[in-house]
């Protein structure tokens, strides 16, 4: 009886520990789901004088993408993120960067933003908890933060994870 | 001479207050870790997002902000991962007590272990006491 219990305990410790070896320390499990989205407003990359606010999004699921010229993940997420902006609005959020470095850089790789914010200090980033670019938040009609993704998006997380959440979010 | 002084007074009273903010800013950010490289504080890390969150955490303390709230804020963003002592709760039971369960299991075991009888020594048979005592001329 107890020949037999030890070692069980041994392997189910091993068994917990390797499972926790698996794990990605980096998806850190954020705190924001379900919440709602930190309210802000941000001139716009393409035209400083304007601003924009996600209040102006209530009433639509769309996608908050965090992306930077400097970044590049972002350019590896980017056909993924051109991809998915055909079937939901996509709104960037341009992060610690240059509009004379962003502008290009869309020129250059195509732009499938609705449109792009400049948060050149970080700062409304810090709100939404980012901590490694990019990072991709689904927001609901209500402006409900109901996924979020860190690090480049690949299409098998945006067909098999994102797509299903807008479809599902715009069903209910 | 009297200008002097009060310019003095504020001078140095503006000086200790810095240093006071700069010693809490410290404190706090030894206890907030840094998220872009996790094994190191926020204090420690020179990531460029742990530089914009060490002057988060400074210019709310000189807004006003307790040390509470500071943390409070942190968490709100970035959840109990960002303290290096994390809130003891349900999702968190197993983290602080798993240590002191695997300790007191090994205890239990040992002493069960300690206090299991010994097998009687085998007694020698007469021919084996000869044997040895041949052996051990």
């Amino acid at each position: 009886m107890k020949r037999t219990w030890l070692p069980l305990g041994f392997i189910a410790l091993i068994a917990l520990l390797g499972i926790g070896l698996t794990l990605n320390p980096r998806q850190v499990p954020s705190p924001l789901i379900g919440k709602a989205a930190p309210p802000f407003e941000l001139p716009r990359l393409d035209q400083p004088s304007r601003t924009f606010t996600q209040k102006e999004m209530l009433g639509s699921v769309w996608v908050l993408n965090v992306w930077a010229s400097w970044c590049p993940p972002c350019l590896v997420e980017h056909p993924v993120v051109t991809e998915l902006a055909k079937s939901v609005p996509v709104v960037g959020l341009n992060y610690k960067d240059a509009r004379e470095d962003a502008l290009p850089w869309l020129a250059r790789n195509g732009d499938p933003y609705q449109l792009s914010v400049y948060d050149a200090k970080g700062r409304i980033a810090i709100d939404y908890g980012v901590y490694g670019v990019p990072e991709t938040y689904v927001i609901d009609q209500k402006g409900v933060i109901r996924y979020k993704h860190i690090g480049p998006l690949t299409p098998e997380v945006a067909q098999k994870k994102l797509a299903p959440l807008v479809k599902e979010l715009r069903g209910g | 001479m009297g200008r002097f002084v009060i310019i003095f007074c504020l001078w140095a009273g503006a000086a200790t207050a810095a240093e006071d903010l700069d010693k809490r800013t410290a404190a706090l950010a030894e206890e907030l870790r840094c998220l872009v490289c996790q094994n190191q504080t926020l204090a420690e890390s020179n990531a460029p997002l742990a530089v914009d969150l060490r002057n988060q955490v400074r210019e709310q303390l000189a807004n006003g902000a307790s040390e509470r709230e500071v943390r409070e804020y942190m968490v709100a963003r970035y959840g109990d991962f960002v303290l290096y002592k994390p809130p003891f709760k349900a999702s968190t039971a197993a983290l602080w007590l798993g240590p002191f369960a695997l300790l007191l299991a090994g205890v239990v075991l040992l002493v069960r272990r300690l206090r299991r009888p010994r097998a009687p020594e085998p007694a020698l048979s007469s021919a084996e006491r000869e044997r040895v005592a041949k052996l051990l001329e």
